[in-house]
């Protein structure tokens, strides 16, 4: 769950106001895309739910966490409760399919034993038995993304965060992609995709918010790609 | 934890043998200044050592029994480190066995005076000595090298000056190269301690492994470095020996100072392994 109010964003070495005034709700089990035009403060909006950076003013709750008042010490509570999904995969190249998967649920201090049930589980979830031991650079893109959306969902967070997912994939994979968020959705957790493309956001009937010059400009309840406004 | 230490030294292993030989690399040179300098000074204390007192009994003590029986008196000077009696006669077939025979025709052994020779603990306290010898009742004349003496405390000081700046300038540049190393070494992990905190690790959690990691690349470098010394101090040393000046120059032993080297290099090796590692993330853990 997110709740912004009267947000607003100004970076303090170049004094760029990335976000005014934004108002929004992402409730429990939605699914929302989130789209706009480069340069519109959609990924400032993703970093501001993760935690990244800081608003300069107003109000925002994650997952029952106050993002304005929370000390950095604590950064990690909100974060575990999310699983956040980028561009590029961000895969630790040296490791095998099955350690970067695993490595989240290291990091989080999980015992051997439910890492050893939960990995596989996971990675059939996304379509990916049998390459456990593969390293990164042996997989396609779209097997990459999955490996990334495993990790993202092996610590079971409330909500995925997923910044251009099929940015590096072809038309065919972005669906298939689309359709694994659907899925994972429609088994409870909350998803915002963050993303450019048009046909796929048309092709779901989804909550679409559209922010422009650091304005929500739209918040369309059944979806549809409102950026032709340029 | 330890585990994971370990798990990351096997997985950067090009950069885990820079570490490891970059600390390696500035513990010999460390180590070298060291012992050239703790030879130099073995040299000029051994050197002091030659630099004797000789004290002379009074004309008027002669038997010799109550001449030694200075001795005690001597030895109460607490900068006296020893004082050999040299009774008149074997003082004059000293002097007898370095001049012509002829010369002494006539001569016994009552024109010269019992004496003591004594060595000091710190030369350049002699004056000081020197007077406090010739308080003592029954002692005529005390002769003493104070400006030769004086010219080796000079010595002594601009070694151990010279060797200090060397080593505090090396002590800051093998910290400079470090750092830098690890800098590097961890500059292509900024992206998986990014993933990390991404994915919900506590500082602490992620700052761990480094530790560890500095750790036991500080130990092996201090290991490295020590054996590296020893193997090169024994071979100069060897080497030392077969030539002419070996005769009368030699190294301090490597036994005497094994143990504290060790010790050293590996405290050395540590610090700079683990505030190596931790400075070195430092930056990448503010997100």
């Amino acid at each position: 769950m997110v709740q912004m109010t009267d947000v607003t964003k100004i970076y303090d070495s170049s004094s760029t106001v990335a976000l005014d005034g934004i108002n929004l709700t992402i409730n429990e089990g939605e699914f929302v895309f989130l789209v706009g035009p480069s340069g519109s403060g959609k990924t400032t909006l993703m970093k501001l739910i993760t935690g990244e950076v800081r608003a300069t003013a107003g109000e925002i709750v994650v997952n029952d966490f106050d993002m304005i008042k929370i000390k950095r010490r604590k950064l990690p509570r909100v974060r575990r409760t999310l699983g956040v999904i980028f561009q590029d995969y961000r895969l630790i190249e040296n490791m095998t399919v099955y350690d970067n998967v695993a490595f989240a649920m290291r990091v989080v201090g999980a015992k051997g034993k439910s890492i050893a049930k939960r990995v596989p589980y996971v990675l059939e979830l996304v379509g990916l038995e049998g390459r456990e031991k593969r390293f990164p650079n042996e997989l396609s893109g779209g097997e990459q993304q999955r490996v990334a959306i495993a990790r993202a969902l092996v610590n079971n967070p409330r909500m995925i965060v997923a910044d251009e997912p099929t940015g590096n994939l072809d038309p065919v994979r972005s669906l298939e992609l689309m359709l694994l968020f659907e899925k994972i959705n429609e088994m409870g957790t909350t998803i915002l995709v963050v993303t450019h493309e048009k046909e796929l956001v048309n092709a779901f009937s989804k909550r679409v918010i559209t922010i422009d010059d650091g304005h929500v400009v739209s918040d369309d309840g059944d979806g549809y790609y409102s950026y032709e406004l340029e | 934890m330890i585990r994971e230490g370990f798990r990351s030294i096997k997985i950067h292993g090009f950069m885990s043998f820079a570490s490891v030989t970059i600390i390696t690399a500035c513990l010999i040179i460390m180590g070298s200044i060291f012992l050239l300098s703790l030879n130099i000074d073995a040299l000029i204390a051994d050197l002091e050592q030659q630099n004797e007192v000789v004290a002379f009994v009074d004309e008027s003590i002669v038997d010799e029994d109550e001449a030694k029986s200075l001795e005690g008196s001597i030895l109460g000077i607490s900068n006296i480190w020893a004082a050999d009696f040299v009774s008149r006669d074997s003082a004059m077939d000293s002097f007898m066995s370095k001049y012509d025979d002829r010369l002494m025709e006539g001569i016994d052994s009552t024109v010269f005076r019992h004496r003591f020779v004594i060595h000091l603990t710190d030369i350049s306290q002699m004056a000081d000595t020197k007077a406090e010898l010739e308080a003592i009742p029954g002692i005529a004349k005390v002769n003493a090298h104070i400006e030769y003496a004086d010219r080796f405390v000079r010595v002594r000081n601009i070694v151990s000056v010279v060797s200090l700046i060397l080593t505090v300038i090396l002590v800051f540049v093998s910290f400079f190269i470090m750092s830098n190393t690890i800098k590097l070494t961890t500059y292509g992990r900024r992206e998986e301690i990014a993933i990390m905190k991404m994915v919900g690790a506590t500082n602490g959690f992620i700052r761990t492994p480094f530790i560890i990691e500095g750790l036991i690349l500080g130990i092996l470098g201090g290991l490295f470095g020590f054996l590296a010394v020893w193997g090169i101090y024994t071979l100069l040393n060897s080497s030392l020996l077969d030539t002419l000046t070996g005769s009368f120059l030699s190294l301090v032993p490597f036994r005497t100072i094994m143990f504290p080297l060790l010790g050293a290099y590996i405290g050395i090796g540590i610090l700079i392994g683990v505030f190596g590692g931790v400075n070195a993330i430092r930056n990448y853990l503010k997100v």
